[in-house]
């Protein structure tokens, strides 16, 4: 048992460890190390251009993608390679936040199910960040029950027309292209009638509008279809199995390992160490350094669970279902992190801005943001369920619309 | 990296799951429970011949010599089939207080009859109630000679011999403690079997009257050696803890399949999964911690303290949630003397205070912690 590198790993810990030093763009390296939770937010500059810049530069030296094949504007890395250049990126990994979706999900289902001229022809420049992919699967009638969807694609010749309404699209509003999946026969059962496509951003008909979020930002957008035409070539595995390509897409979420989860940890850590209350320093009082203790075990231990998971990728074996549990530990940490950390400050824990504020507000952001980081990506719900079904090979749940026509399943309760 | 046990480890730890499936069903925890005998006899002697006393006692003292990667998996093993025998006093406590602060003799004396069964060693530390501290010590040793009570000593009334740790001077420093090793066979030593929540393990009272002790280690280190020794215990005891919880939550996975309740398996219901998938991340994030314990044991790192301290507390909270939410998946059927859910509940409560309790061991975290911050 030991931490170490293989001498191959240490070899390519080095080489990437010398690009990042020579290329990273250090001077957004302090504003985003403060940044911990969500959307990363610059002074001066659209996250999304420095994003785009960094990983073009990332892209023409072969640091993009690392995983996927050279042809298609990876490297052919290992997976263990991956994780080491995740780690040797550190916070300048932030800036590959408008990539994600399209190189963890979009990607790897076009890899999958599309042609060879699709996956020359798209994938370099979703790679190298040149055209940003966005995913359209949830809709205000299918969240957790993504197969509930109802925005229809209708065949007209070669082409599919696609009237309907999606949600919580993360970065719609920058995208070039998107990996949609519609309901192509409303007269089977629900998981039998979808269908999965990708389009351009940019075609006739389709509006993308911003949700403002409880937290009074706008990351998500709804995104309108109105009589959308796509070409069947654009249609990704066959008509009526885009239930089982969606798994695959969602497969691809794996990528977690090794990516570092925001948990609130160390800045409550800190922040405890140094306030002063009524009753001295925060992390003197007992009840505090209780919570603190709890907190730690969580931080460290799904630190360690990723330790686990990355040693398997070393030894080329597919990590166990250990690395299951991050979001659903990290989730509610936050939003409880952030409550007692109010709570430390007594009557001023209310105010925002950063002035006032004993941690600048951050507390305050964690706290308004956190509800999300239990929806987004699986609620807490569906990854209990996932865990008690994959790892744990308990039941699935009793299904009442499992065979019933889609048409005919009930829309409304009571 | 390569955080995981390696082949042969894991290979060890197959052997012993079979060994005690074999050798210590439910059934023969159960002797020791109902107060027919005072531990297994035969179990500890099987024990020995398999080589697990001294898993991690050098060869040049009659162990195996492998390490304390190995005893950690020794460790699982017994806290997943809750063995109802002194091996944790006697091999996470008695035998590494000697290999720490043991004199040559004390080694060559003490080691071969543990690694052989043939002696059972513990710890009289606790007074009464309260967690470990230099304070608590009130056991005096003047002249050589104990005078005091210690409870609740574990595996107290069958042990051989005792690590007693006494107070040798009044200064109200950490070196007014010491520590004696006290062979019971002398008969000067008064043990009183004590009843607790969980009697598949011992627990006794002993009273010192001007008892003969000799020295372990150098007078005033005993604070120090008591500190290393429970960091080093903790470690141990947290891999039994993990074992335990591990078994409890198949357990109530298997019930789950098991039982038909409203013409559906329970484990169906998304309150019993949501139950089961919550066990389920608690014994992850403890054994995880417990790895890096497991490391930090094994190459002597400097971060064991904090290890030891987050290994603990992850898993002593693990083990306590699998081990209540058992009983709850099985209904009123897990409240039955029958049932062995119970078995486990006894044990996870009954190890959490085994080193002190969990609001100790949070203490020592933090404090911990912020000593490394700082440094």
């Amino acid at each position: 048992m030991n931490f170490d590198d293989t001498p191959q790993e240490a070899a390519f810990r080095a080489e990437a460890r010398n690009w990042i030093d020579a290329n990273a763009p250090k001077q957004f390296e302090a504003e985003l190390s403060k940044s911990s939770l969500g959307r990363i937010r610059l002074q001066k500059e659209e996250i999304v251009d420095v994003g785009k810049a960094w990983q073009k530069k990332k892209a023409e030296a072969g640091w993009a993608c690392l995983h996927w094949p050279k042809e298609y504007g990876g490297r052919g890395a290992a997976p263990i390679e991956r994780v080491i250049w995740q780690q040797e990126e550190g916070v300048y990994g932030k800036l590959t936040q408008p990539f994600q979706i399209g190189e963890g999900m979009c990607g790897p289902t076009v890899m999958a199910y599309g042609t060879e001229e699709h996956k020359r022809r798209y994938l370099p420049k979703l790679a190298s960040g040149e055209q940003i992919w966005c995913q359209l699967f949830s809709e205000p009638a299918g969240g957790s029950d993504v197969a509930g969807l109802r925005t229809r694609a209708e065949k007209k010749g070669e082409n599919w027309v696609i009237n309907g309404q999606k949600i919580w699209t993360s970065g719609a509003h920058y995208s070039d292209y998107g990996l949609l999946i519609a309901r192509t026969d409303p007269n089977v059962p629900k998981h039998k009638g979808l269908t999965m496509f990708f389009l351009d951003m940019k075609s006739p008909g389709v509006e993308v509008r911003p949700i403002k979020q409880a937290n009074s930002m706008q990351e998500f957008n709804e995104v309108y279809f109105t009589d959308v035409v796509i070409p069947d070539s654009q249609r990704l595995g066959a008509v009526g199995d885009g239930w089982n390509v969606s798994l695959t897409t969602l497969m691809n979420e794996r990528m977690s390992i090794g990516a570092r989860l925001a948990t609130g940890f160390p800045e409550m850590f800190e922040f405890c160490s140094n306030l002063m209350t009524d009753r001295g320093l925060a992390i003197d009082d007992r009840a505090t350094r209780s919570k603190l203790a709890n907190w730690a075990v969580k931080a460290s231990g799904l630190k360690y669970a990723s330790y686990r998971a990355i040693s398997a990728l070393s030894k080329s074996k597919r990590p166990g279902p250990e690395n299951s549990i991050g979001k659903l530990v990290a989730g509610s940490m936050l939003q409880d992190i952030a409550m007692y950390a109010m709570d430390l400050e007594g009557a001023a824990g209310v105010l925002t801005g950063a002035a006032e504020e004993e941690a600048g507000g951050q507390f305050q952001q964690m706290l308004l943001t956190s509800p999300s980081m239990r929806i987004a990506g699986g609620t807490d719900e569906i990854l209990r369920n996932i865990i008690a079904e994959r790892v744990l090979g308990l039941p699935g749940d009793i299904r009442v619309d499992k065979d019933v026509p889609f048409n005919k399943i009930p829309t409304k309760g009571r | 990296m390569n955080f995981d046990f390696s082949d042969e480890q894991k290979q060890l730890r197959d052997e012993a799951r079979k060994f005690l499936a074999e050798k210590c069903p439910p059934k023969a925890v159960r002797v020791v429970l109902d107060g027919k005998e005072p531990y297994d006899r035969e179990l500890w002697k099987g024990l020995a011949d398999m080589g697990f006393l001294g898993v991690a006692i050098p060869e040049e003292f009659g162990g195996a010599g492998a390490g304390h990667l190995e005893l950690c998996v020794i460790a699982e093993e017994m806290g997943r089939a809750l063995a109802p025998v002194p091996f944790s006093s006697t091999v996470y406590l008695a035998a590494e207080a000697i290999l720490l602060a043991g004199s040559d003799a004390q080694k060559q004396k003490w080691l071969p009859l543990i690694a052989s069964g043939d002696a059972i060693g513990t710890l009289a530390l606790f007074e009464g109630k309260g967690n470990p501290s230099p304070e608590g010590i009130k056991l005096s040793a003047t002249g050589g000679s104990l005078n005091g009570v210690k409870k609740p000593v574990p595996d107290g009334a069958i042990a051989d011999f005792a690590i007693v740790a006494a107070r040798t001077g009044s200064t109200g420093r950490d070196s007014d403690v010491s520590l004696f090793l006290v062979d019971m066979k002398a008969g000067d030593v008064e043990a009183r079997t004590l009843t607790s929540v969980d009697p598949s393990r011992g627990q006794a009272e002993l009273a010192f009257r001007n008892c003969k002790a000799e020295p372990l280690g150098a007078a005033g280190e005993g604070w120090s050696t008591l500190s290393q020794l429970l960091d080093r215990a903790a470690v141990l005891i947290a891999f039994e803890q993990v074992g335990g919880a591990d078994r409890a939550l198949e357990m109530g996975r298997d019930y789950a399949l098991d039982r038909i309740a409203f013409g559906r398996p329970i484990g169906s219901f998304q309150a019993v999964k949501h139950m089961l998938a919550d066990m389920y991340v608690a014994a992850t994030l403890a054994r995880s911690n417990c790895y890096y314990g497991a490391w930090a044991l094994s190459t002597n790192a400097s971060e064991l303290p904090e290890a030891a301290a987050a290994a603990r507390i992850s898993a002593t909270q693990a083990f306590q949630h699998c081990a209540k939410n058992n009983i709850q998946v099985h209904g009123g059927m897990g409240f039955t003397w029958e049932f062995d859910c119970h078995l486990y509940y006894r044990r996870a409560n009954a190890t959490a205070l085994s080193l002190g309790s969990l609001s100790y061991w949070e203490d020592a975290l933090i404090d911990r912690m912020r000593k490394k911050n700082a440094a």
